[in-house]
């Protein structure tokens, strides 16, 4: 499920993603999030190719990736680990759960575990503020995240066992 | 006989393992050969209660909860599926305990109920119903049902939604095209009640947002909802869908001759395109930058044209006032406080969920008599109120009713309704501290007291925490709070230093203890 379902750039496939979208108004972060969610993240290539077809300057697009958290320009590891550092996640727990995982997986926010596994990105609110420390992978949202809980979904996310749908 | 078996589906019952427990019912049931059916609720917002499996009956649902994996086995043993409540996690009927028993739910009255993506269940339950007075209605009247039931924005500024409305109605489009823009980017910590209404009941929204568009003129309606919150995207899209396939959205709607388009469009995880202005950049394509004001964006809003920006709250209690009436609405609540709000409780809390409430009540009972102290047992120390920018409030100010004159008498924001506590291991100064290094990361750079003063806030607080001239500092701290406060184009920068001072102001000792030891350090 968390298992990234990016794939290698294309870019056949990323003009026809562009094409799809780029007569909405306001197109570019639709299709700045169709390119992320295909290749994983958002490549020089790709920059040229939304620039071109919007009729911006590569400068411009450039501006509008950098100024949103949520894009990356660098390929980010096979997982995305993301930890809630807000307020109510504070309240329960979560300064000691970000100390761990730091810890656990030796590398800080916005870096990527040596085996290109997993990347840690920082995240304000998972909308899961009753039941914290939150988490999320990938797209799944996990509660009351301590160490151990922790240490249990990196493990799972270490191996490609296949897993028994239950 | 089927036995019917609800499993919740929100994000958080996902989160404490709901979509395991579901799968697991099925297997054991058909191991045992008992014909059940498994439904997905959203939620009823117990959150401490998640997974909550409810068991369909006469007399009404039978709940069992928290329900983990390991439980599933004695569950079927005590024959839970007959709403045989011989079980330890039996909690009885479900609309019987106290705390979904004493809320008046308005605008979450289906909330764990229907099936989300259900339109029959939404229909079944009124869905629908507002809508199908307003089609019969006047532009004006819808706004004036508005305006009558005295509802304020939920984003945050408490501004009457009547009154919004009534000028984006009155301003001619020069393109003759306005728009609805639901404000979905909800950012502030220790709040999901928008993302409730778009998990758990999205043919609210869609709903109010038709009301809207038949209320100022508008064809176009967007929902900019955070990438933080993919089911809830999700879920929209396919409400949005049944609800095209139904004649609900699109052209002649219903046969009314009204048109009106709808669509999500994703953030990208920045807080400041919360802000309005921000937001609406950020819908044409842009970086967040925020505008300023005037002109407003209800006169000169998306690409220039006349925009209503509503809160998902705010939309989503539309329904209601045109199916129950205005005067539903506004006969509850205190002062200039008409309705309910959608409180949420979070944090250090033993029982944490949605909790809808006619304004009036103190903050207090909402932490003790719903929220029952803190998770962890220690005591109740400090509670942020309203989302980042909100002030932490002190036991002295506990007694405040929740009403947004109320709160502002005490330089505290009801806001969005967030309520997060803190027990007694929490050091606010470093929670100063994170308000300002929130500022840092999350400042849209326009103007240099939210840019730069957030990053000296950070240095100066952590000055006072190494106890290096705390007095000088803290009184350093208090200057760029003030500077802050005066010179922020926007509320980032305007609000940050509510919870900074709050925190210096209530919890001195906190930023203060270190002072002594350095001393001592230095004397040694
Ligand atoms: C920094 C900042 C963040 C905000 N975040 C949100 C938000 O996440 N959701 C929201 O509805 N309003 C937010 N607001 C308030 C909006 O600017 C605006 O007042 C609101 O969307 C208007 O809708 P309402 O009248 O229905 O409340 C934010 C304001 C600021 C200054
Ligand atoms: S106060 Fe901060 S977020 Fe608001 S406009 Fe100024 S720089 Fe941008
Ligand atoms: S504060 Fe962590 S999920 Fe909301």
């Amino acid at each position: 499920m968390t298992t990234s379902k990016a794939v290698a750039w294309e870019p056949v496939t990323a003009q026809a993603l562009i094409d799809d979208l780029k007569s909405k108004p306001g197109a570019l972060l639709p299709i700045l999030h169709a390119i992320q969610d295909r290749f994983s993240f958002i490549p020089e290539e790709a920059v040229a190719l939304i620039a071109q077809s919007l009729t911006l300057s590569r400068a411009e697009v450039h501006g509008v990736i950098s100024f949103y958290h949520h894009f990356r320009t660098q390929q980010p590891g096979r997982h995305m680990v993301e930890i809630c550092r807000a307020e109510a996640c504070q309240a329960q727990g979560s300064r000691a759960l970000e100390a761990h995982a730091k810890a656990a997986l030796g590398v800080d926010y916005h870096q990527t575990t040596a085996d290109r596994n997993i990347t840690l990105e920082p995240v304000y609110c998972l909308g899961n503020c009753s039941c914290g420390p939150s988490i999320r992978v990938g797209d799944e949202i996990h509660a009351d995240v301590d160490a151990t809980r922790f240490d249990e979904l990196v493990e799972g996310l270490k191996t490609d066992r296949v897993e028994i749908l239950l | 006989m089927t036995f019917r078996i609800h499993v919740p589906s929100d994000t958080t019952a996902k989160a404490r393992g709901a979509d395991r427990i579901a799968r697991l019912i099925e297997i054991v049931a058909e191991e045992h050969k008992i014909d059940v059916e498994v439904r997905r609720n959203g939620t009823r917002g117990l959150y401490w209660l998640e997974t909550l499996v409810e068991v369909e009956t006469d007399e009404g649902r039978y709940g069992f909860g928290p329900v983990k994996e390991g439980d599933i086995e004695s569950l079927f043993a005590a024959e839970f599926y007959n709403g045989n409540i011989e079980h330890s996690l039996a909690v009885g009927l479900v609309e019987e305990i106290p705390y979904l028993k004493r809320q008046e739910r308005f605008t979450f009255s289906r909330l764990g109920i229907n099936d989300p993506l259900s339109l029959e269940d939404y229909q079944a339950k009124d869905g629908f119903k507002g809508l199908a007075n307003a089609i019969k209605l006047s532009s004006q009247d819808i706004v004036d049902a508005v305006k009558e039931s005295g509802l304020r924005g939920r984003g945050g500024a408490a501004f009457p939604t009547g009154i919004k409305w009534q000028t984006v109605l009155d301003v001619p489009s020069p393109k003759n095209q306005k728009y609805i823009v639901c404000n979905a980017d909800e950012g502030d910590s220790g709040t999901f009640a928008d993302r409730l209404v778009m998990e758990c009941d999205p043919f609210m929204l869609i709903e109010g947002m038709i009301i809207a568009g038949l209320a100022v003129g508008a064809t176009q309606g967007y929902i900019y909802c955070r990438s933080e919150y993919p089911l809830a995207i999700e879920n929209l899209n396919s409400a949005i869908q049944t609800a095209y396939d139904h004649n609900l959205l699109g052209a002649d709607i219903q046969g009314s001759g009204k048109h009106f388009d709808l669509e999500v469009r994703m953030g990208a995880g920045a807080y400041i395109c919360g802000e309005e202005t921000s937001l609406l950049e950020s819908l044409e394509g842009k970086r967040g930058l925020v505008r300023a004001k005037p002109p407003l964006p209800a006169i000169v809003g998306l690409f220039g044209q006349p925009t209503v920006v509503n809160n998902v709250l705010s939309l989503a209690a539309v329904p209601f006032i045109l199916d129950k009436g205005a005067k539903a609405y506004a006969d509850v609540g205190v002062g200039r406080s008409r309705g309910t709000l959608p409180f949420q409780v979070a944090g250090n809390v033993k029982f944490g969920g949605l909790v809808e409430l006619a304004f009036g009540p103190t903050l207090k009972e909402l932490m003790f008599e719903f929220g029952g102290g803190t998770r962890s047992g220690r005591p109740l120390r400090a509670v942020q109120v309203g989302g980042p920018l909100g002030a932490y409030l002190p036991e002295s100010q506990w007694d405040t009713p929740l009403g947004y004159e109320e709160f502002s008498q005490k330089q505290a924001v009801l806001g969005h309704g967030g309520i997060v506590m803190f027990d007694d291991t929490v050091d606010m100064s470093e929670q100063a501290r994170f308000s300002m290094e929130f500022c840092v990361a999350e400042s849209c750079g326009k103007c240099t007291p939210c840019r730069i003063g957030s990053t000296r806030g950070v240095e100066v607080i952590d000055r006072i925490r190494a106890g290096k001239n705390v007095d000088a500092n803290m009184e350093l701290l208090s200057d760029l709070c003030e500077t802050m406060l005066d010179g922020s184009l926007c509320a980032m920068g305007g609000m940050t230093p509510f919870p900074v001072q709050s925190a210096m102001q209530h919890f001195t000792e906190d930023f203060v203890k270190n002072a002594a030891s350095a001393t001592q350090a230095k004397e040694v």
